[in-house]
């Protein structure tokens, strides 16, 4: 049981705090501003409740019974293909991590061109979000994937023509179900008219699809922007994590050229607290569910399987490819990368404390999950015109490419270890879990054991 | 002496995929304009995609997704269309004389679309800048999200019309079974009187504004307000 030892005053009587478990002050605070404002809490990134994540896999690393490649010599290829299946043009990676669709709208132009500019100078894909395209992505970004969503916001059949992807968005891992929110203070004169919006308005978007329901429809929707790109352009379907095994499954029949599974760890720019934390499933249980139903129809290696999440290092990504995953799509990661909850964000070659402006609203940095705000006190997350000018593009495009250099030297280090010469070799048989929850969950076996939860050892 | 600025298509002979491909990247070089595609026998997604002005007959019923994301030509569906008709036009024309299903002008942000017949559920929802005239009735739920244009219905609409509306306008000229949340009957305007006409004219529909009713939105739902009672 919590209890606070910090001793009464001289001559008090001993003050006992005793902390209910059920009724902590978590629960206590929770109740309190329930009952002040009447309106649930709304917030962004990801869940922070404890799940089981790839920090509770390892690698076996190569030792007597297979050979390791040397860690600096030995050629290790990162390469990696995506929508092999149907487009005739599909797209092409240097390296299996992807930056996730976050919007316009949720994130500034700034950062929306530091994405591209990072991720063309890594061979990788950026991607739109909930608010369109803007010409600073395009133009930064050798490849970029358009998002198709309910909402339609500025949906342009010249943008899916100069897309080098369509990704139709069913749901993520942040909110399963749940359709698009960006609250007024986000929602500028430039924001509004790509968005056909009134101005300040706090948008709520749909959560279903205007003109499809069900996977018939999927596919025949996806038929329609295969005839309007002409068959060339790969269509990516993500969902949010929740019944997976079918949903992959349905996606695949539906034509899917790659899916993509967003763990209930996924950020956000703005969602229900309640929404964030109670609904969907996490990465790792995804992952292992879109495998199987892959599996299940003999399709791994034609249907590319990308999983996000709550991936953050070169070791996370490591785990998911070596669960089978082809590639992984990463967003917070990369916003931290960007000064997302630093103490200080970059003026000319001044670092400038932010601490104060964390403080006015009513966080602090490590804490900050403020992003529906719009008042970003490192300018990522914001449509504020002075707070924009807190991250500039050639600085924050040093900084995810850096963080993305990082992931893949610690990904190819561990796929030598494990004596791949590809990273797209690692397999389950290289991990076993650390926890019975995580063996049971990614189906590896409980380290030193053979024994995987709910199967009978062999 | 055969006309070279037109040209026929028969979708028993001819597949969806040739035609539509011939409308995307020959059609403009071979300085057709004119298209006419028979026995479409209920294909999907037929003439979607157009990105140049041409005038396009498909004669026959249709599947879904005709004439999807058009821009600049006129397509006109002497049958019935599915659901998603002109989804996400951004200009130009769509016409069906028959019946069109459910969705039909779904996110449509230019252009016009004229449906002679009867339209199903959802015409219009999340509307975002098109025209769209309905000569007959619309189904429930028209209007859904519409965030900008116009949707004239010359018939009666069912349940919910201009639910969760932005700045869309409806006309109506019949029976409204119901409105939706955030929707309200307004005055109509001399402004408004002038839309209509404009509207029944590119339609063909020979009806008197003074016969229509407006409704927009009351705007009550634009901003978060924990005192209103909003099922958010």
């Amino acid at each position: 049981m919590p209890t606070d030892s910090t001793p009464a005053p001289e001559g008090s009587q001993h003050v006992l705090r005793e902390e209910s478990f059920t009724i902590d002050r978590r629960a206590i605070d929770y109740v309190q501003r329930a009952a002040a404002t009447g309106l649930y809490e709304i917030r962004g990134l990801g869940a922070k409740r404890p799940v089981p994540h790839f920090d509770d896999l390892v690698f076996l690393g190569a030792s007597l019974s297979r050979y390791p490649l040397e860690g600096y010599r030995e050629k290790c290829s990162t390469r990696t293909v995506l929508g092999t299946r149907f487009a005739t043009k599909p797209v092409e990676l240097a390296i299996p991590i992807t930056i996730a669709g976050m919007s316009f709208g949720a994130l500034s132009a700034n950062v929306k061109e530091a994405l591209g500019r990072a991720a063309t100078d890594m061979g990788t894909s950026t991607t739109t979000g909930d608010g369109g395209m803007t010409r600073e992505e395009r133009n930064s970004s050798r490849t970029l994937i358009y998002q198709c969503l309910p909402s339609r916001y500025g949906f342009d059949p010249d943008d899916v023509r100069s897309a080098d992807a369509i990704e139709i968005v069913i749901g993520q891992g942040a909110k399963p179900g749940g359709g698009g929110m960006l609250l007024g203070q986000k929602v500028n004169p430039r924001v509004a008219a790509m968005r056909t919006l009134p101005e300040g308005v706090d948008q709520r978007s749909a959560c279903r699809h205007p003109d499809w329901t069900g996977p018939d429809d999927l596919a025949i929707k996806i038929r329609e922007l295969r005839e309007i790109t002409d068959w060339e352009k790969p269509i990516y379907v993500k969902v949010g994590a929740t019944r997976v095994f079918n949903d992959v499954k349905l996606a695949v029949h539906s034509g899917a050229d790659v899916v993509v599974v967003d763990g209930m760890q996924g950020g956000t720019a703005a969602t229900q607290t309640c929404f964030i934390e109670h609904v969907g499933i996490p990465t790792l249980a995804a992952l292992r569910q879109a495998v199987d139903a892959l599996e299940d129809l003999n399709m791994r290696g034609q249907v590319q399987l990308i999983v996000s999440g709550g991936i953050r290092t070169g070791a996370d990504v490591a785990k998911a490819i070596a669960m089978g995953a082809d590639a992984v799509s990463i967003g917070q990661g990369v916003l931290v990368a960007l000064g997302c909850n630093s103490e200080t964000y970059l003026q000319g070659d001044r670092q400038i404390s932010a601490v104060a402006d964390y403080h006015r609203l009513g966080t602090a940095p490590g804490f900050c999950h403020h992003c529906h705000t719009g008042q970003c006190p490192v300018g990522v997350t914001t449509q504020d015109a002075v707070l924009e000018q807190r991250l500039q593009p050639a600085t924050g495009a040093r900084r995810v490419r850096n963080y993305l250099k990082t992931l893949t030297m610690e990904l190819t280090t561990l796929a030598r270890a494990c004596g791949k010469q590809d990273v797209h070799h690692l397999e389950r048989e290289d991990l076993v879990a650390l926890s019975v929850e995580a063996a049971a969950m990614a189906r590896v076996p409980l380290a030193g054991t053979s024994w995987i939860p709910g199967h009978s050892a062999t | 002496m055969a006309d070279l600025t037109s040209k026929e298509f028969d979708l028993s002979v001819t597949t969806l995929r040739d035609v539509n491909q011939y409308l995307h990247r020959q059609m403009a070089a071979d300085g057709v304009t004119a298209v006419t595609i028979l026995n479409p026998d209920g294909a999907h997604s037929l003439a979607c995609g157009m990105n140049a002005p041409a005038e396009i007959e498909i004669q026959g019923h249709v599947g879904y997704y005709v004439a999807g994301m058009n821009k600049h030509a006129n397509v006109t569906v002497n049958g019935n269309a599915g659901p998603g008709a002109a989804e996400n036009m951004m200009s130009g024309l769509v016409r069906v004389r028959g019946f069109a299903s459910t969705s039909a002008a779904a996110s449509a942000r230019g252009g016009c679309m004229v449906i002679e017949g009867d339209a199903a559920l959802r015409c219009g929802i999340s509307l975002k800048g098109a025209d769209i005239v309905v000569g007959g009735d619309v189904g429930s739920f028209s209007g859904f999200m519409a965030q900008a244009g116009r949707l004239v219905i010359c018939g009666d609409a069912g349940d919910a019309l201009g639910d969760s509306l932005y700045e869309a306008v409806i006309y109506v000229r019949g029976k409204v079974k119901s409105l939706g949340a955030d929707a309200q009957y307004e005055e109509m305007t001399d402004a408004d009187r002038a839309s209509v006409e404009q509207l029944l004219g590119i339609a063909g529909f020979k009806h008197h504004p003074s016969q229509f009713r407006r409704i927009a939105s009351a705007r009550k739902l634009y901003h978060w307000n924990a005192d209103a009672n909003q099922e958010y």
